[in-house]
């Protein structure tokens, strides 16, 4: 009786703080409680972004219309890429806009430790939030350009009948999901490690860049006959593939593959969040 | 409710970079091999006066107390005695290197005012925000939203980007938000630093409004007065250790007299006396006219007495300054000028309480013959602080001025 009235004093507590931690103690109820901060963060990112500019959030199809204009120049006409028999403007305009989403995404999660040293040195709150925040206001601003993608797509189907989408259309939250998850797994797992030192920071940047080659972003799968496996074992390219089968009826949609890029993305979200919350505690010291 | 078992924290001193990926190699490979961490072996005491003996520091160590439900804690000590470190744990900001720290309710803590501020974000959506990020659920700062624009008084502005606002607007804006919180336990570094004397009234008050409601605070300041007041039991640290936990007031004597580098006393054999051929001084020493030992408040009077020799007959005063550590001098008196035959003489000089600001003061001293010729002077011969007394009324900063004294000033 007695032993049980210390075993139960010895669980009320509500906060434990001490310099171990399992690796998967992960707290998703607390995440939970914290969700209006979350959603501050999203409204933060928003609306300060264009606060005092003339065309306030048109900026956001803007930046995508005349990347698309230049790829369809120099890609399309010089480089003289194919496309699948899609047109230039909607396959560039829609390969564009899921690759924003990807890199913009993972460019800031992976800086979320040395762009917020600040608050975090300050107040407690799960750290988690701060990234899964850039990801809503990522898919915010994706949301947007995607309107356009679809009113672009829409003309070309409706108007100029030039594609044939089927029903994988209904994958699109899977792949948007899947890329968001890719870039946050990523994102954590570098800010994570680059906390102490900073070396890999550099690499980030000019990776994600050369990580657009590696994926048929710029060009369709079926240009590539040798050696296609590799690209294959980009989780991105499955995800791509399957986008422009199911909105142009032109890419390569291979469910294996598909899946594999699912079970990567699972593994590396976990790692990424196990990693993240690793190094959460002690990050302050060594900012 | 707060229970902290043998909280340490070691910090590593100079870069992180060079080397530490060796230390870390090291303390990985100690650590996979189940043994102890070589690196908290070596941590030496954070004393800031003497030059570090190693690359690792106890910036924190052994540090064990309890705090129930709706006490308020002070805790004091000087800069680097850990104060902040222990906060940053308890905000769990940091994580302890040792130890556990056990807690009972939500804490919110404020170790700065205004954290996630937005300059472009209005003050309707900084409250919002500040809000959330102190743990605030939007549904509590809804019920508060009117009273904290209020405690603010920024009603007029309440939808202007708060990088219009005046500095001070800023500051009590964001410590409105703060002090809406509604923890458990609330954590509170020198924030009432900041504002004028009317704001910080109302921050203390706020304060005390919420430990009377039950809730825990921890307070962390410089300021004894506003310990004083607000907290009934106080922590002091001293170089990253607990000197002493418990009543506030015999806490905080406790800290003056063992923080405060008073020089009260020094004196000489004949034969090693400080002097010339004219005259030396055998002894100097402060005597606080009170029972309460070391401490020299600002209303203790002090006696200070000489004893020296004089070797040779002449027309001699003795002249006494008064300097404060910054280098002002605040006074200086002398005694008459006599004529002094050979031999061993006493004087003293009665200070009154009530005159001297609360500051560190030095000493010196001059032999003067002729009223003109300084034929010996001894410069800081001694040293001491005067300490401001527990204050009536609501307010806690410095006072102004070289001096202190008590003036009849009232209305006619």
């Amino acid at each position: 009786m007695i032993e049980e009235t210390l075993g139960n004093d010895a669980d009320n507590w509500d906060i434990l703080i001490t310099s171990r931690r399992s690796y998967f103690d992960f707290n998703i109820r607390e995440l939970w409680r914290y969700r209006d901060l979350l959603m501050m963060f999203v409204k933060k990112d928003i609306i300060t972004v264009y606060k005092q500019t003339i065309l306030g959030p048109i900026w956001f199809v803007v930046q995508p219309i005349l990347t698309t204009l230049m790829f369809v120049v120099v890609f399309g006409n010089i480089a003289n890429i194919g496309t699948d028999g899609v047109p230039q403007i909607l396959f560039y305009l829609g390969s564009i806009t899921m690759w924003n989403y990807f890199s913009e995404t993972l460019n800031i999660t992976s800086k979320t430790f040395t762009d917020n040293a600040s608050i975090f040195g300050k107040v407690y709150f799960p750290r988690l939030i701060l990234p899964l925040s850039k990801v809503v206001s990522g898919l915010m601003k994706f949301l947007i350009q995607f309107a356009l993608f679809l009113i672009v797509w829409l003309y070309y189907l409706l108007i100029k009948k030039s594609i044939s989408p089927n029903v994988y259309i209904m994958l699109i939250p899977v792949l948007l999901a899947a890329m968001a998850a890719i870039s946050l797994g990523f994102g954590l797992f570098i800010t994570s490690v680059t906390t102490k030192y900073r070396d890999l920071a550099f690499l980030v940047s000019f990776g994600v860049q050369l990580l657009m080659y590696a994926t048929p972003v710029i060009y369709p799968l079926s240009r590539i006959h040798h050696h296609r496996i590799w690209l294959w074992l980009n989780p991105l390219t499955s995800l791509f593939e399957t986008f422009k089968y199911a909105f142009f009826g032109s890419g390569t949609f291979s469910l294996p593959w598909l899946l594999y890029s699912l079970a990567f993305t699972a593994v590396l979200l976990t790692l990424g969040i196990v990693v993240f919350n690793k190094v959460e505690k002690r990050f302050i010291d060594t900012a | 409710m707060i229970k902290a078992e043998g909280v340490s924290k070691l910090y590593r001193l100079g870069q992180i970079g060079t080397g530490t990926l060796s230390h870390d190699l090291k303390r990985w490979w100690a650590v996979t091999r189940g043994k102890e961490d070589p690196y908290l072996k070596i941590g030496v005491e954070n004393d800031r006066t003497k030059k570090a003996t190693s690359d690792y520091a106890w910036a924190l160590k052994d540090i064990n107390f309890e705090v129930k439900q709706g006490d308020t804690l002070g805790i004091i000590g000087k800069n680097g005695a850990g104060k902040s470190t222990l906060l940053k744990i308890l905000s769990r900001v940091t994580s302890p290197t040792q130890g556990a720290v056990k807690v009972k309710g939500r804490i919110a803590s404020l170790l700065e005012v205004g954290t996630g501020f937005h300059p472009e974000l209005t003050g309707k959506e900084n409250i919002y925000m500040n809000g959330a990020i102190l743990g605030m659920t939007r549904k509590e700062i809804n019920r508060n939203f009117d009273e904290i624009v209020n405690f603010a008084g920024v009603e007029l502005y309440i939808n202007t980007p708060v990088k219009r606002y005046s500095s001070g607007m800023y500051v009590r804006l964001a410590f409105a938000v703060a002090a809406h919180l509604e923890p458990e336990i609330l954590i509170v570094d020198e924030v009432l630093a900041v504002g004028d004397a009317e704001f910080q009234k109302k921050c203390l008050g706020k304060m005390g409004d919420v430990a009377s409601h039950g809730r825990t605070i921890i307070f962390v300041s410089h300021n004894m007065q506003a310990v004083q007041s607000l907290c009934k039991s106080t922590m002091y640290l001293k170089a990253g250790q607990l000197q002493d936990y418990g009543q506030t007031s015999a806490v905080i004597n406790k800290y003056l007299s063992k923080e405060v580098k008073n020089c009260l006393q020094r004196s000489w054999e004949r034969s090693d006396a400080p002097g010339n051929d004219v005259v030396s001084l055998l002894s100097a020493q402060i005597i606080p006219r009170t029972d309460d030992s070391d401490v020299i408040l600002i209303s203790t009077a002090i006696d200070i007495e000489f004893r020296f020799v004089v070797h040779k007959e002449m027309d001699l005063c003795l002249s006494f300054l008064l300097y404060t550590t910054s280098g002002n001098c605040i006074f200086n008196v002398g005694t008459p000028t006599e004529v002094l035959k050979p031999g061993e003489y006493h004087s003293r000089l009665k200070i009154p309480g009530r005159l001297l600001n609360d500051d560190i003061y030095t000493i010196n001293l001059l032999f003067v013959k002729d009223t003109s010729v300084i034929v010996y002077q001894v410069e800081d011969l001694l040293t001491f602080e005067v300490a401001d007394e527990v204050r009536t009324a609501q307010w806690y900063g410095k006072w102004p001025g070289a001096i202190r004294p008590d003036l009849d000033f009232s209305l006619l």
